[in-house]
C-alpha cells in the first residue's frame, strides 16, 4: 500500500485476474505528472498529479465458426473496486469482430517492482531559470511565454494466458514563445528526463527568430518554395501515420485506398526513397514495446493487448509498406499486422547535413519556423490546412533576409514528401501542434517547391 | 441528490483540504472531487467496432499562497491524500513563486451556500445498457445500409455523466449533475473509379438524457431517412467553380464558425496573452472593448452559462461563481469577455461571469466558453428560404467538417456536409468540394441579415481544446441561419493540385 492508500499495481492487476470467470488482460496505468505554465514574462499556473487507470477487459476468442468471439471493456480510476470492476466489464460483453487468441508469453522480472514517479524536482533547472530568462526578456521588450512538463506512466498488463509485461514510460517538453513588436519566434524540445534540455538554448532559438524579424519583408500568398523544419515535417507525417489505416483504406475512405476496391500497398508513393518508421527500441525515443490498449477500433483491438512490438515501416524505400491492422482484420485481408506505435522517423538513406544546409542552397524561398491549427480538409487526397506560426523567413541567396506575415497553406503530406527536392538528416524534434500526442519523433528538413500558401494571415 | 462519492467522504476530504490550507496560510483554497463517467460506442457497417466505458474518480486542491499559485489533484479520495494534496499545492508555490513576477489575486465572489443543482435529462444516457445502444446503433445502420449506393456505415454515441463536489475556504459548496450524449451516423459511398463522399447527421450534442435518440430534441428518424438521397446527390455533384459568393449558412454550419472566430477570440485569458503559447491569442484586445467593430448592426452574441440543453451550462462555475448570462458583441461592437477570477482581477474588473471550468479532478480550472450565441432576428425574422431568395448567386452550407483558423482569430477556412448551388434566389442542386475562407470581422461584417427564431438551433461540440496540460470542454452555440455576402469560396480539389 502506498501514500496514496492505493495497492500495488501488480497487485491490482493480478486482483482482476482472479475475479475474472473467463479470459481476461488487466491494464493498470499509473502515471505521475508534473508542469510548470508561464506568460506575458510570469509563471501562471502549475500542477502535480497521480493518475491510475485500470481497465479489465474480458476476451473470449473464437470457439468455432458458430461460437464468435466475445469481449466486454470497463476503465476505472483511482483505488479500484475489483469485483465492480469485473462486474462491469461482464456486463458489457458483447460479439467482437476483432477476436483473437489473447498473446501468450512469459513475465518481465520487474512486474513486480513499484510504478516509477516523477516530481517538481524534475523542473528544478527550468524553473529556477525562468526568473532569469523573465529579466533578459523584459530587457529586449520581449515577451515570453512557454510550458514545461513532465510524465511517467508505468504500464502493468497480464493476461490470463500467462503474459506479465510491465514498461516505465517517461515524457517531457518544453515550449518556449517569445513575442516582440509584432513578431513571434518559438522553440520546442522533446526529453525524456530533462537531462539534455537548457532553456538557454531555446532563448537563444528565439532571439534568433525575433531577430531574423526586425526586417519585414513583403511576400504574396501563392505557391512558394519553403523550407520546412524538423517540427512542421513531425506534424505533417503524424497525418501521414494516422490515414494508414487498412480498415479505412479497404473501405475506400483514404488516400491509400486503390480506385476499384482494395489498398496502395506496395505502390510507390514518393519518387525519392523516403522511410518513415516506428520503433520502441530506436535510442533516446523508446516508448511501450507491447501493445496496451483499453479500447478496440478500426484497426486496434484489444485481443491484441501485449502483442510484441518492433520496427515497423509504414514506408519502405517510398513506397507504401504497411497499414495498421489489427490481427483478426490482417488474418481477414491476407495482410501483415500492423500496430500504432509511439514514436515516428522519418528518413531518406544517405541524406546528410542539416536544416541551415538546406537553407544555405536555397536560392530565394520561405523558411517556416513551426505549422499550427493543421485539420483534414479532403481525405481523398489528405489535403490538409493549417497555418504557419511563430515566423516565416524570407531566404534570398542561402541566406535569411528577413521575415513575412503567416499564411494559411493547404497541403497533401503524401505530396508533400512526392515533391521534396532536398532533404537533411533526421533529428529528434517536437511538432508543434503534434508533440502533446506523438512526443518521439525524429524528422529531417525538407525542401519543397510550390508549397501552396492559400492565403496570407494577420496573426503573430 | 448523491455526490460523486459517499457523502461521509466528501465532508471528510473537505475538512483535511481546507484545514490544511487555512493553516498552511492560504489566502484562497478549492477542492474539487469529480466522477466523470465516458462512454463511447461505434459501429462499423452494423457491427460492434467499439466500446468505451471509463469512470474517473478523483480529487484537485487549488490555493493561493503568498502570491502564488499551487495545484495538486490525484485519483486517491480521501483525508489522507487531500492533506498531502495540499502539502504538493503548498509546495508548488512556493517554488514556482520566483518566477511568479505578479502576485495572483482573484476578483470577490460572494459565498452562496450548499447549492445542488442537475442538468434536466429523463433518462441517465449512461446508465442505458451497452446492448439498448447497439441495438439502436445497429438499427440507424441497417436503415442505411438497405439504400442503394451506400457502401459503409459508422455509427457512434457518446455519453457523458459528469458529477462535480465543489467547496471553497468562502463557504461555498456546490453539488453538481450534468449529462450530455451526441449520436452520430456517417455514410461513405465509393464510385467504381476510387472517387469517394462521406455524409453524417449533423444532430447537434446535447445536455439531455437518452430520450434524445428518441426525439425528443431531434428527429433523427427524418435525417436518416433523407441521408441516402442527399449522399448520391453530391456525389454526382459538379465541383465548385472557386471565387466570391454570398453564403446563407444554416446554423448547423455556422456554430462552429461561432466557436472559433467569436468564442475563443472573446476569452479575455487569450486576449491578454496568456495563452500565446499554444491555443494562441486575439485580435479583439482589451484596449478595442466597446470600439472594436466585430461585425455588422444585426450581430448580437451573447455568452450563456445558464442554456437551457447547453454544455457549458452549470449552477455555479469551478471557481464557485455563479452562472451568469452577459453580452459579448451588442450591434455589431465588441462588449465584453468571457472571464475567470484571476483574469478578471487583473484587469481591475470587479467579478468573474463564471466561466472557469476544468475537464478533470486532476487539472486546475482554467477560463473556458460560455455557450455563446448569436441571436436571431426579432421578431418573427425571415426564414432560412427568405435569405436564400435575395441571393443571386450563392451557396447555401449545411453541416460542418473540416476547420481551422489561424492563432489570433483572424483568418480561418471551413468546409461542410452539403453545399447548395443558389441562383436567382432559389436552390439549384448541390456542388461538391467547398470551403470558404475568410477573415473574421471581415466575415461578420459582411453578414447582412440573421434568419429569424424559426431558424434558430442549439448546435455545439464535445471536444474544445485549450490549455496546457490540454483540457476538453462541451460547449454549445445557438445561431440562427445568416446571409452573408462576397466570402471568398475554394474548390479543394484544386487546391490540392488536381
Amino acid at each position: 500500500m502506498s501514500a496514496t492508500g492505493l495497492a500495488h499495481p501488480a497487485d491490482v492487476s493480478e486482483q482482476v485476474l482472479a475475479a475474472a470467470d473467463r479470459p481476461c488482460i488487466a491494464i493498470v496505468e499509473d502515471t505521475h505528472e508534473v508542469d510548470v505554465r508561464f506568460a506575458n514574462n510570469t509563471v501562471t499556473t502549475d500542477g502535480v498529479r497521480t493518475d491510475r487507470r485500470v481497465t479489465a477487459i474480458l476476451a473470449e476468442p473464437a470457439g468455432s465458426p458458430a461460437q464468435p468471439g466475445r469481449a466486454g471493456v470497463a476503465r476505472r480510476s483511482g483505488k479500484i473496486d475489483v469485483e465492480a470492476l469485473v462486474g462491469e466489464a461482464a456486463a458489457a460483453i458483447g460479439p467482437a469482430d476483432d477476436a483473437a487468441p489473447l498473446v501468450e508469453g512469459g513475465a518481465d522480472r520487474a512486474f513486480g517492482d513499484d510504478a516509477a514517479v516523477t516530481g517538481l524536482e524534475r523542473l528544478a533547472s527550468i524553473v529556477s531559470g525562468l526568473a532569469g530568462a523573465f529579466a533578459r526578456a523584459e530587457a529586449s521588450r520581449t515577451v515570453l511565454s512557454g510550458f514545461a512538463e513532465h510524465r511517467v506512466t508505468t504500464t502493468y498488463l497480464a493476461t490470463s494466458t500467462g503474459l506479465r509485461r510491465r514498461h516505465v514510460q517517461p515524457t517531457g517538453a518544453l515550449q518556449v514563445v517569445g513575442r516582440r513588436d509584432g513578431a513571434s519566434a518559438w522553440a520546442g524540445v522533446g526529453t525524456p528526463d530533462f537531462l539534455d534540455v537548457e532553456l538557454d538554448s531555446l532563448e537563444e532559438t528565439v532571439r534568433r527568430g525575433l531577430g531574423w524579424a526586425s526586417r519585414h519583408v513583403d511576400v504574396d500568398p501563392g505557391r512558394h518554395e519553403v523550407v520546412l523544419p524538423p517540427s512542421a515535417v513531425a506534424d505533417l507525417m503524424m497525418f501521414l501515420v494516422e490515414a494508414a489505416s487498412g480498415r479505412e483504406s479497404e473501405d475506400g475512405r483514404t488516400v491509400f485506398s486503390r480506385a476499384g476496391g482494395g489498398t496502395r500497398l506496395g505502390e510507390s508513393l514518393t519518387p525519392l526513397p523516403f522511410d518513415l518508421w516506428s520503433d520502441p527500441a530506436e535510442p533516446r525515443l523508446e516508448c511501450e514495446p507491447f501493445l496496451a490498449t483499453s479500447a478496440s477500433s478500426a484497426d486496434v483491438s484489444v485481443f491484441d493487448n501485449g502483442l510484441e512490438l518492433g520496427r515497423t515501416e509504414w514506408l519502405g524505400q517510398g513506397r507504401l509498406a504497411r497499414l495498421r491492422y489489427h490481427r483478426a482484420g490482417a488474418r481477414r485481408s491476407d495482410a501483415t499486422p500492423g500496430a500504432p506505435i509511439d514514436n515516428l522517423l522519418l528518413g531518406l538513406p544517405g541524406a546528410t547535413g542539416t536544416l541551415e544546409d538546406l537553407v544555405a542552397t536555397t536560392e530565394r524561398g520561405l523558411l517556416l519556423t513551426c505549422l499550427w491549427y493543421i485539420r483534414e480538409v479532403d481525405p481523398r487526397t489528405l489535403l490538409l490546412t493549417g497555418l504557419t506560426r511563430d515566423g516565416v523567413y524570407v531566404v534570398e541567396d542561402g541566406k535569411v533576409t528577413g521575415a513575412t506575415s503567416n499564411f494559411r497553406f493547404n497541403e497533401s503530406p503524401v505530396d508533400v514528401l512526392a515533391r521534396a527536392t532536398h532533404v537533411s538528416e533526421p533529428v529528434r524534434t517536437y511538432g508543434r501542434e503534434g508533440g502533446t500526442w506523438m512526443n518521439r519523433t525524429a524528422m529531417p528538413a525538407l525542401r519543397v517547391p510550390d508549397w501552396n500558401m492559400s492565403t496570407a494571415s494577420q496573426a503573430v | 441528490m448523491d455526490g460523486p462519492v459517499d457523502g461521509d467522504v466528501l465532508a471528510e476530504v473537505t475538512d483535511a483540504a481546507l484545514g490544511a490550507a487555512a493553516t498552511a496560510g492560504a489566502s484562497h483554497a478549492a477542492v474539487r472531487i469529480e466522477r466523470v463517467r465516458t462512454q463511447i460506442v461505434v459501429l462499423r457497417d452494423g457491427r460492434l467496432e467499439t466500446a468505451i466505458d471509463d469512470t474517473e474518480v478523483g480529487c484537485g486542491v487549488q490555493l493561493v499562497r503568498s502570491g502564488s499559485f499551487g495545484f495538486a489533484g490525484s485519483v486517491a479520495v480521501g483525508a489522507a491524500p487531500a492533506a498531502a494534496l495540499v502539502r504538493d499545492a503548498v509546495e508548488a508555490a512556493r517554488i514556482t513563486r520566483p518566477a511568479r513576477s505578479r502576485g495572483v489575486t482573484l476578483a470577490d465572489e460572494p459565498a452562496h451556500g450548499r447549492v445542488e443543482w442537475s442538468s434536466p435529462f429523463v433518462r441517465d444516457p449512461v446508465e442505458v445498457p451497452l446492448s439498448e445502444k447497439v441495438e439502436l446503433l445497429a438499427d440507424w445502420s441497417g436503415r442505411l445500409m438497405a439504400a442503394p449506393g451506400i457502401d459503409h456505415v459508422t455509427a457512434y454515441v457518446m455519453a457523458v455523466r459528469e458529477e462535480k463536489y465543489f467547496a471553497d475556504l468562502s463557504g461555498t459548496v456546490v453539488l453538481q449533475r450534468r449529462v450530455r450524449i451526441h449520436p452520430q451516423i456517417e455514410a461513405l459511398s465509393v464510385t467504381d473509379d476510387g472517387d469517394f463522399e462521406e455524409m453524417r447527421t449533423v444532430a447537434p450534442p446535447v445536455g439531455r438524457g437518452w430520450e434524445y435518440v428518441g426525439g425528443d430534441g431531434w428527429d433523427f428518424d427524418a435525417e436518416l431517412a433523407q441521408l441516402p438521397v442527399l449522399l448520391a446527390e453530391k456525389l454526382g455533384a459538379p465541383s465548385v467553380d472557386a471565387g466570391t459568393y454570398d453564403l446563407v449558412v444554416d446554423p448547423t454550419n455556422l456554430w462552429l464558425t461561432i466557436h472559433e472566430s467569436i468564442g475563443h477570440a472573446t476569452e479575455l485569458d487569450r486576449a491578454m496573452g496568456y495563452e500565446a503559447a499554444f491555443a494562441g491569442t486575439s485580435f479583439a484586445t482589451p484596449d478595442r472593448l466597446g470600439s472594436l467593430r466585430y461585425g455588422s448592426e444585426v450581430m448580437h452574441v451573447v455568452g450563456d452559462r445558464t442554456t437551457e440543453h447547453g454544455l457549458a451550462t452549470v449552477a455555479v462555475d469551478d471557481e464557485g461563481v455563479a452562472a451568469q448570462s452577459f453580452d459579448i458583441v451588442r450591434d455589431g461592437i465588441l462588449t465584453g469577455y468571457q472571464l475567470d477570477r484571476a483574469i478578471a482581477s487583473s484587469q481591475g474588473i470587479g467579478r468573474s461571469n463564471g466561466c472557469a471550468f476544468a475537464d478533470s479532478p486532476l487539472h486546475v480550472p482554467i477560463q473556458r466558453m460560455a455557450n455563446v450565441s448569436l441571436q436571431p432576428a426579432a421578431g418573427d425574422g425571415p426564414s432560412t428560404e427568405e435569405l436564400i431568395s435575395g441571393v443571386d448567386r450563392g451557396i447555401y452550407i449545411v453541416g460542418d467538417k473540416s476547420w481551422s483558423i489561424d492563432m489570433q482569430r483572424y483568418n480561418f477556412q471551413f468546409t461542410g456536409q452539403r453545399f447548395y448551388a443558389v441562383r436567382d434566389g432559389r436552390l439549384a442542386g448541390q456542388v461538391r468540394d467547398v470551403a470558404y475562407q475568410a477573415t473574421t470581422t471581415e466575415f461578420w461584417g459582411a453578414m447582412e441579415a440573421v434568419g429569424g427564431a424559426s431558424t434558430y438551433l442549439l448546435a455545439g461540440a464535445f471536444n474544445c481544446g485549450k490549455g496546457q496540460p490540454e483540457q476538453v470542454a462541451a460547449v454549445s452555440h445557438g445561431c440562427p441561419s445568416v446571409l452573408v455576402r462576397g466570402v471568398r469560396v475554394l474548390n479543394t480539389r484544386r487546391e490540392a493540385g488536381r
